[in-house]
This record gives C-alpha cells, structure tokens and sequence, in this order.
C-alpha cells in the first residue's frame, strides 16, 4: 500500500481511520465560520434545522467583512441579526474594522493539520498553514456549526512543484496566475493543491496565502502548503507557536498529477476581464487604460504586500486620472502599516486608505465600478459584475504591479519602475 | 415537462446573484427577480415553472455563495443540466434540493422541451424525440436530494450518518 497524502493524512485524522482518495466520511470539523454575505442564511438553516446553537462555540466565528461599515440599512439589519445570534449563542463576533475572515482566521485561529469550513469560497487561504481549509455554502456550515461535523470526499491531490529563484518584480501573486492561466478556472475541480519545491520553500506565509487563497480559482478544494520552519516562525510572530506541528505528504503518496513551473521564468502576469483563467504576461498586454486601482483583499492586502506597493509609490505622485484604494486585511495589518509610515506614503503619494475589510472586492462599497471602467486589483477574482456594474472590466495583478499602474495610469510592468 | 434556457461555459455565481444585489441576500424573493441577470437579463421575467437551465463547462464557478442556486429555485426551475460543475454550486445545489445534472448538453437547443426521470438517469428531448442519459449522483448527494435537502436530511436522522 503507498504512502498518504497531506490531506488524505488530515482527513484520516478528522475521521478515526485510514482513508483515501475517492472515499466519501464524517469528519470532525475544527473551525467554522462565516461572513456577513453568508451568515445570516447560515442561522435561518439552523434554526429551520431546529438547533439554535454552536457545537463549538469557542471555535466557531462570525465575520462582518464584507460590508465593513455597512453602507446601506438593508446590509445593518443582517448585522445586528448577526451580532444578536453571536451573543445569544456564544460564537465569537469579528465586528466590522477587524478584517477579512481569511485573514484574520491565520493570524488568530488557523492551525497546521485542522480541518476548517467556512462559508465563503476563499476559505482555502487557510491552506497556507498547512490546514485543510475549505469553502462551502451556508447550509453546509450550518451543519458543521450545529454538529461539529461535516461530510467530505477525500480529494486526489496535484502535486505543483516550482523551483527556482524568482525574478525581480514577480511575486507569488504571478505563480498563482501563470498557474491558473496554464490548467484553466476548472483545471483542478474537486482536487487538492499541494505546492512544494524550493521556491514555495522561499516564500513568507503571506505569499503563500496568496497562492492558497486561488487555489479555489483553479475549482480547487484546497490549496495546501506542508507547515515547516516559516510557518513556525508565523505562528510565534503570531503568538501561538503552541499550535504548530510538522506534516508532509509520504514521500511514495499517490498524486493523480505532478506540475512543474520554473520560477525563473516567469514574468508579471495579469488575468484579464473576465476570467481569472484569461492570462497574459505584462509583455503580452499592450496598452490598458485605468480608472482605479485597488490594492487589499484576502488575497493581497497584507503587510508585505503594502510594503511592497509603498516601496514603488514612495516620493512618487499617483497618476492623475487614476483612482487609489488601498484596504488592509486586517486592523493588526494595518495598525502595523500605521505604525511604520506605510500608510503615510500611500497618503502622500494621492491614494485613499480604507477601513480594513474586503473592501471594493465584494461590489458592495468601497470603491464600486461604474459603466466601462476599468480597474487594476490585487483581488483573487475578475468576473463580469463582481465590482459594481456589469460593464466594467477587473484586471487583476500583484500589489507591485498595482503600484506601477497607479504611476503611470496604464497597467504597467513594476520592472520598470523598480 | 419544460423548455431549455441556454447558457455557456464558465457562468459564474456574480453572473447568476450579482454583487450589486448584495444587500437583498436577506429578502430572496427580490434578489430573484435579478437571477442570472448578469448571463441573461430577460431570463428572470420571463422563465416558468418546471423550466430547466442548460449550461456547458464548470457552471456555478466563484463565490460559495448559496443565494445563487437558492433563487435558482424560488423562480421555478426544475433542475440545471450542465457539463460540469463548480464544487461548491454543485454541493449548494444538492443541499437546498435542487437536482443539478451533470451530462452532455450540446444537443439541447434553446426551448427544446425536456422531460427529467431522475429514476432512471434519463433527460427526454420531446422537441427532438432525443433521450439523454445522465450517471447517478454519488450515494450521499442523492439521498440528501431524495429528504428534500440537508436541513430536512438532519431533521430526519437527528445527526450526519451518511
């Protein structure tokens, strides 16, 4: 018999046994949570399902992200119903300013080998800490929140290994793309991602949460990265060093596919309207005209990724005809950001500093599109309608190359402005 | 028995419950009147019941957004027969009891007349006088599918056996 899996490994934990893939279980599921778009559905199937309260309550957490503040009385009301649920029942409440769901859930909550679901479909960010993470709907949630437990199929897992060093101005955010780009938005439907080699190896937790955050782009279930040396050093920054734990697949598991990519030879890609499959490298591009530029999100809105955009924007003005946002992921990221001038410089450079949330992303507030704009994000998704109107086009590109199209008014190659 | 709506690959859950209409996630009856507006602006006002939504590749790609297959259902429609699946849609579909097929639909035309035997794992063309023929779902889909649905499947067995 072959070895197993990191998430054949994880699930058989979660179950009592042995399990492969293909095999459909019961598990125990660690963390649940959901968003504000998300949950108060969740609470009307469990009190439909007639059990008003979490199994968990401890590990079990309720985020008002996506509209954070509410911009309208419709989206209040699913707040406080939210908030009333919270405290009648226990379930931890992350109210508006705290940050996005994903991101908060591995700086605070996440640990390497749990399972955790959570109604939204980048949950898979929590892969980046080497945690089955996954997305569902609220009834699924529901039913983890009442019951602790959740029914899965054991995915077969892709092995995607890069190696090599990366290039000047690429960034993880290009790794994902390129990869999405070569296998499609269904290349990995119902498969597990395991990313590995030495430039995964390289990478600061951040930056693989960014590729972990995609993972679902692909149709991935989760995008799992084996928790070593960086994500111990996360966890103590962290404060809870207590919860890491080492976990790799055996070395003669059975991966139904091994990618390879080359690091060294990719370049700043971008995922045109309006699929994130629809990929070109900056040279493949030509001439792209902007109205906006967002840099946030559960994909891209972390300190290194602020750090980096302030780095190209610093001393420079924004383009004038170009629109700036920058929302971070969390208050811990920004209060940091804060701290050590990286808001000052995006304020001086012409751009605006929301409250941290999911900011324009979610097409709900913060930066919405209007008939034929164009915008240039760091966000995981560009479909048609995401960001406001339905003729509105979302480029999506790495924070630096957020930056350098905020320069220049066009989206840009960081290359050249680096 | 119902007519075709056509829809083409990769439609995804901004397309079938737009983020501009975020704020009715709370009052489904309203977000339907905008179902799939993004794909086909007409197909809210004018689909009827029993009627089936027809798609290609990866249908429900993006958000797990269950208010999409949810208002699927509120304006009426029988099933959504596609070629492939996005997993959380499809999961989404199963749970609130909405069969989602997986099967070749390039023969299926707009308004074509179909007949849907979940029994037998067969779609009847009527206009074409063609049958498709569709794979089970897994054992534990079906058998939420069958309750109604995952809430009515927990109010039955009192826990999660599958």
């Amino acid at each position: 018999m072959g070895g197993k899996t990191l998430s054949e490994k994880i699930i058989g934990e979660h179950c009592g046994r042995d399990v492969s893939a293909g095999e459909v279980v019961v598990v125990n599921v660690d963390l649940s949570y959901v968003q504000d778009g998300t949950g108060p559905l969740t609470v009307r199937r469990m009190i439909e399902m007639g059990i008003e309260k979490a199994h968990n309550p401890d590990k079990t957490i309720f985020y008002l992200d996506h509209a954070s503040p509410s911009p309208r009385m419709e989206l209040s009301n699913d707040h406080e119903f939210l908030r009333d649920f919270a405290r009648k029942t226990g379930i931890i409440l992350s109210d508006i300013g705290n940050g996005i769901s994903h991101h908060v859930t591995l700086e605070k909550y996440a640990r390497p080998g749990d399972i955790i679901v959570g109604a939204d479909s980048h949950t898979c960010t929590g892969g980046a800490l080497g945690a089955f993470a996954t997305g569902m709907g609220s009834t699924d949630v529901a039913v983890a929140i009442a019951l602790g437990k959740t029914w899965m199929r054991v995915p077969e897992t892709y092995l995607v290994e890069v190696n090599g060093r990366l290039p000047k101005g690429v960034y993880s955010k290009d790794i994902i793309l390129h990869l999405i780009g070569k296998i499609t938005s269904n290349g990995a439907t119902y498969k597990a991602l395991e990313f590995t080699g030495d430039t995964i190896a390289g990478l600061s937790t951040a930056a693989r949460s960014t590729i972990g955050n995609m993972a679902v782009e692909a149709g991935a279930k989760v995008g799992l990265f084996p928790p070593d040396g960086e994500t111990r050093i996360f966890l103590k920054l962290m404060g809870r060093e207590e919860a890491f734990r080492e976990l790799r697949s055996d070395e003669d598991a059975d991966f139904e596919k091994h990618i390879e990519i080359n690091a060294e030879e990719l370049e700043p890609t971008i995922a045109c309207p309006h699929l994130v499959d629809n990929t070109k490298t900056i040279g493949e591009l030509g001439k792209v005209k902007v109205d906006q530029v967002f840099i946030g999100t559960s994909c891209n809105g972390r300190l290194e990724d602020l750090h980096i955009a302030a780095s190209i924007l610093k001393g420079n003005r924004i383009n004038r005809d170009t629109r700036v946002i920058v929302t971070p992921a969390s208050r811990r990221v920004y209060l940091e950001a804060l701290r050590d001038g990286t808001i000052e410089t995006f304020v001086e450079a012409g751009a605006l500093v929301t409250t941290p949330g999911c900011g324009a992303c979610d097409g709900v507030h913060l930066g919405i599109l209007g008939d034929g704009e164009v915008c240039l994000a760091t966000q995981p998704r560009n479909f048609k309608g995401r960001m406001g109107d339905p003729n509105a086009f979302i480029y999506l590109g790495s924070p630096a190359v957020a930056a350098a199209t905020a320069l220049t008014g066009e989206i840009s190659d960081p290359r050249e402005v680096m | 028995m119902g007519k075709a709506w056509k829809f083409g690959d990769n439609i995804s859950t901004d397309l079938i419950a737009p983020g501009r209409y975020f704020h009715l996630r709370s009052n489904l009856p309203e977000l339907a009147k905008h179902v799939l507006e993004g794909a086909r602006p007409e197909f809210a006002l004018l689909v009827q019941n029993g009627d089936f939504v027809v798609a290609g590749e990866n249908f429900g790609l993006g958000s797990s957004r269950e208010h999409a297959p949810v208002i699927i259902r509120i304006v009426g429609v029988k099933a959504v027969l596609a070629k492939s699946f996005a997993r959380i849609f499809y999961r989404n579909c199963i749970n609130i009891g909405l069969p989602a097929i997986t099967c070749n639909t390039d023969e299926i035309d707009e308004r074509n007349e179909l007949l849907l035997d979940m029994e037998r794992g067969v779609i009847t063309n009527k206009t074409k006088g063609e049958e498709i023929t569709f794979p089970p779902l897994p054992p534990v889909m079906n058998r939420i599918l069958q309750e109604g649905g995952l809430v009515a499947y927990i109010k039955n067995h009192k826990s999660l056996e599958i």
